[in-house]
């Protein structure tokens, strides 16, 4: 259930182009032809379910503060998170190298039509912004960062498709000549973007339960501050009773 | 002179990176909400360009052009984490607001274009001009579309009540102006950008595509 949440969310909800605009310069520059930008989308799947559980790895085991505790006792204390962009941006530098070669050598087709995109991938932030968000959300096991990378690699791929196929459409449109190309695409994009943010309801469920929480935990805190006052018994009981 | 005053000129009207060269737009759009979020990321931007574009400069004929990608994503990310430490212990609460944007610097493509572009190919001060250059044409943008966006949804401006208190109903508020809280939403600062796109070109007819 947890796998399939976040699944949904990442495609959906956290939409990489329509809710945090990320890899926006390749969405907007390789979508002129659906062949093109579904090739383009492949890429990004894939190389998003490499590098994403590869830097949690990294994260879990060498950056996090206290991560090098595995080593033995006196690195326990170590915080090296500050070099996660510089790790993480390496790790995905030569993880796209790497995936290049590979390709190349046991897959020419696959290569034709994935090969030209690989370099210009290294550069998305697409592929940063998943790792990173990947560190910010504390995204729980490997398993979990798998199928973000992937879900996320999914909802992209959703997203310049759909931009791609408008975009052949709209040349037949009388669009105003200053609009024409990069204006009404970024239009386009936005009215998307809004029709994408309805799914934002999809798990409200899931939401309304992290609000209760959230009061539950400001009244315990309040709780606290009051608990040697005296004159706080009564605003206690009141919280008490809010709370229930 | 005149030819070096063009690469700060240039890329603020007419070759601006991020209307017309389509670069580095995807911090652009994120962190616009706030007119302040917006100046600070320009700071952000034009320090790690000014600096890389000399340190790309400087290094061009001792990389080789095989690995130059690795060793630029390794200059700008350096850069980038001095200017993520130096948020952390200065300006904590906007450090929090740009959260993962700020290590987006490093994949913005208008650092990578432009060593690209020009400081693999150029001295150490012209590249240093242009980087100032495009990071102010990238700046000006971010700052039009947080005013706009940070005026018309919040009412505010770099954080202080311009047009009277909403609450207690005075300045225009008191004649029936409301907030408009869709501008705060991520899908407007799009629209925005493509209304500034749409005025640009129209001024302009020789940007328009066909």
């Amino acid at each position: 259930m947890e796998h399939l949440e976040l699944f949904f969310k990442s495609i959906f909800i956290d939409n990489m182009v329509f809710a945090t605009f990320l890899g926006m310069c390749s969405y907007l520059a390789v979508s002129k032809k659906v062949s093109t930008a579904v090739g383009l989308g492949a890429a990004v799947i894939f190389v998003l379910a490499i590098t994403v559980p590869l830097n949690w790895l990294l994260d879990q085991y060498i950056l996090q503060p206290g991560a090098l505790s595995w080593l033995g006792e006196e690195y326990a204390s170590y915080d090296l998170s500050f070099l996660s962009f510089i790790m993480f941006i390496a790790t995905i530098a030569t993880m796209v190298q790497l995936v290049e070669i590979v390709v190349e050598k046991f897959s020419p087709s696959l290569y034709n039509s994935l090969g030209i995109f690989l370099p210009l991938i290294a550069v998305n932030c697409a592929i940063l912004g998943g790792s990173l968000f990947m560190q910010s959300r504390e995204i729980a096991s490997l398993g979990l960062a798998l199928n973000y990378g992937i879900g996320s690699g999914i909802g992209w791929f959703l997203a310049i498709l759909a931009i791609a196929a408008i975009r052949e459409k709209i040349r037949y449109s009388a669009v105003p000549p200053a609009l024409r190309g990069l204006g009404i695409t970024f239009i386009i994009t936005g009215l998307m973007a809004i029709g994408f943010m309805s799914f934002g309801g999809m798990l409200t469920g899931g939401d309304d339960g992290a609000e209760k929480e959230d009061k539950a935990a400001t009244i315990k805190v309040i709780k606290e501050d009051l608990k040697d006052d005296a004159k706080a018994k009564a605003d206690l009981e009141l919280a008490d009773n809010t709370n229930k | 002179m005149g030819k070096d005053s063009r690469l700060i000129l240039d890329p603020l009207t007419d070759n601006n990176p991020i209307t017309i060269q389509v670069l580095g737009i995807c911090s652009a759009l994120a962190i616009t909400a706030e007119l302040e979020a917006s100046i600070v990321m320009s700071i952000s931007v034009l320090f790690v360009m000014g600096v890389g574009n000399v340190v790309i400069s400087l290094m061009r004929n001792i990389i080789p052009s095989k690995i130059r990608i690795i060793a630029q994503l390794i200059v700008v990310a350096t850069l980038v984490i001095i200017v993520d430490l130096v948020l952390k212990a200065f300006a904590y609460e906007l450090s929090k607001t740009l959260s993962v944007f700020v290590g987006l610097i490093i994949t913005n493509c208008i650092i990578m274009g432009r060593f690209e572009a020009f400081a693999l190919g150029n001295g150490p001060w012209r590249s240093f001009l242009d980087g100032i250059g495009n990071a102010l044409g990238y700046g000006i943008i971010l700052v039009i579309v947080g005013f706009f966006r940070e005026l018309l949804g919040s009412g505010t401006l770099l954080g202080i009540q311009v047009l009277g208190d909403p609450i207690e109903k005075t300045g225009l508020y008191s004649i029936g102006y409301e907030n408009n809280g869709f501008m705060l939403l991520s899908p407007m600062a799009l629209i925005v950008v493509g209304i500034i796109i749409w005025i640009q070109r129209t001024r302009n007819k020789d940007l328009i595509e066909d």
